[in-house]
């Protein structure tokens, strides 16, 4: 089955949507979503730097994602700029510094084109083990620190005071962010990465009751998302990355659609 | 009742202070919470409230002074303001299992005990203000604790609310023999029940039963003499059983021994 290309890319984009949906979740509930733009766009910088290293370019990318996370902390705390600006200065520069680094590198000739867009259609057998792994670890310890993360996402207050720690779920949610990110990019490429995390959790909220009917519905909406997308590429000949964004848009905006009939949180009329 | 069981004191904070970058947060608290008591924290804001609040739950560790809490003390916090956004979909029931696992019957039980099992099902964001405050009380003593940390609890609640919140600490307190520390931005409605008033203004400025504070004068110096006249004390209708105690400290007692002098501070922010 992982014979021809085509399969291995509907392996590969439903494994990524089965991840990036429960953590998008966060992504929008903690209103992050510019905040996982800048992290993507440093994986160029990441890639840039592990063919220059020649270290291996997933956890290149992981380790830049990273340090841009924890970078954005430390300038937080110096509070002199907004954070908004500061995300701005750092998306954009990392792009840049990454653009500029790629364009020095004459020995190795790279598809600039396949890491901000993705080339999902040129998955190897290897990148899918490298997605299944890390997704399968990440969904782990989603899943382990659930409670924490969602305790300290309502109210970080409430959470330190009950005896959780928020900073700790704060970093778990970034190095998260990082992993997915890395997984991610060669499938939808790093200006693309962040609508697989929030078209589809945005989706699934006006569908969903609570937090984890929420993340489920998210990744399935995901995985259709990738299919559809995958499937209209292949009959309009149409850019598979973008194809399977375009995909989960359409989804988003029939989604819409749907009356707000509240199929959930209706209170009871009788009792107490 | 007091006198026949012992003090099971909960937490001490001996003379502890909070220093941060230089600047003094909170200095030279003195604070005793003992299983079934209530002590309010009243002062304005940047006093030190939430710093000594902090202190109490041991997500502050002191700079100064020690705070001692008992071993696996277990704490229940019911937060000033907790605005959940419309992008995360929670219902009460969901709510109350958020720091850890309760069975349904715990969870009807904590609900009806707040007059709120009907809302069970209901999406926090399409709750009342009163309505939200009760259930954030549920889920604080679905975990049984043995202190509880109200901050801010009448916040952007209308009066009778407020009253009705009142009653339900004081209920809180009578069944569940919790300590209670509550925290209290509104200078002016202390709960009679409380056993022991602190005022604080980055240290402890005067302290004692709260008819006890109202007459004080480092009260009226803190918070004005019109303040005096409009401390209301909300009393539960069967008030005053209980006598002031030991914690009842009268003007110049604990204030003479930690030194500090109150013409040395500016009390106007």
């Amino acid at each position: 089955m992982f014979g021809d290309y085509f399969s291995r890319a509907l392996i590969a984009g439903i494994g990524l949507a089965l991840v990036a949906g429960p953590l998008g979740c966060f992504v929008v509930w903690r209103r992050m979503a510019y905040f996982g733009d800048t992290m993507a766009h440093s994986a160029l910088l990441g890639v840039a730097l592990s063919i220059i290293l020649s270290m291996n370019m997933t956890l290149g990318v992981f380790a830049v994602a990273a340090l841009v996370a924890g970078a954005l902390i430390v300038l937080q705390r110096q509070a002199t700029l907004s954070t908004d600006a500061l995300l701005g200065i750092l998306s954009h520069s990392t792009l840049a510094v990454g653009l500029v680094l790629v364009g020095f590198l004459t020995t190795v000739r790279i598809d600039l084109m396949g890491f901000l867009f993705g080339d999902i259609l040129a998955v190897s057998v290897e990148d899918i083990v490298i997605i299944y792994g890390g997704g399968v670890a990440i969904l782990a310890i989603l899943i382990l620190a659930w409670r924490p993360l969602l305790a300290s996402t309502v109210s970080p207050e409430l959470a330190e005071a009950e005896g959780l720690r928020p900073e700790a779920s704060r970093l778990v949610l970034m190095i998260l962010m990082a992993s997915v990110i890395a997984i991610a990019m060669k499938l939808v490429g790093v200006l693309l990465i962040t609508s697989l995390l929030i078209i589809p959790a945005a989706t699934a909220r006006r569908l969903s009751a609570t937090p984890e009917m929420m993340a489920v519905v998210a990744a399935v909406l995901g995985a259709i998302a990738v299919v559809g997308g995958l499937f209209g590429s292949r009959t309009w000949d149409t850019a598979s990355g973008p194809s399977i964004v375009v995909m989960a848009l359409v989804i988003f905006l029939l989604s819409l659609t749907v009356p707000v009939t509240r199929l959930f949180g209706r209170r009871e009329t009788h009792g107490a | 009742m007091n006198a026949v069981v012992p003090r099971d004191i909960l937490i001490t904070l001996a003379n502890a202070g909070v220093t941060r970058g230089g600047r003094t947060l909170v200095s030279g608290v003195d604070l005793t919470i003992a299983r079934g008591e209530i002590v309010t924290l009243i002062g304005p804001n940047g006093s030190g409230k939430s710093t000594t609040a902090k202190l109490a739950t041991g997500v502050l560790k002191p700079t100064t002074g020690t705070v001692t809490r008992q071993p696996g003390l277990k704490i229940g916090y019911v937060p000033q303001k907790l605005s959940i956004d419309w992008t995360l979909p929670l219902t009460v029931e969901r709510l109350m299992t958020l720091t850890g696992r309760h069975a349904p019957a715990d969870i009807d039980a904590a609900l009806e005990a707040v007059g709120a099992r009907r809302l069970l099902k209901a999406a926090v964001q399409e709750l009342s203000g009163g309505e939200f405050q009760r259930v954030l009380f549920a889920r604080a003593m679905i975990r049984k604790p043995d202190l509880l940390v109200l901050d801010e609890p009448v916040q952007g609640v209308d009066f009778s609310g407020e009253v009705a919140l009142y009653e339900l600490v004081r209920q809180i307190r009578d069944t569940t023999r919790s300590g209670i520390l509550m925290i209290s931005h509104d200078l002016h409605v202390v709960m009679a029940e409380t056993d022991t008033v602190i005022c604080l203004n980055g240290h402890v400025c005067c302290r004692g039963t709260p008819s006890a504070v109202k007459r004080s004068p480092e009260y009226l110096k803190l918070f004005g003499e019109r303040a005096a006249h409009t401390l209301a004390i909300y009393e539960h209708h069967h008030d005053h059983e209980h006598h002031d105690d030991g914690c009842v400290v009268p003007e110049g007692h604990e204030h003479g021994h930690d030194g500090h002098d109150h013409e040395g501070h500016s009390h106007v922010r």
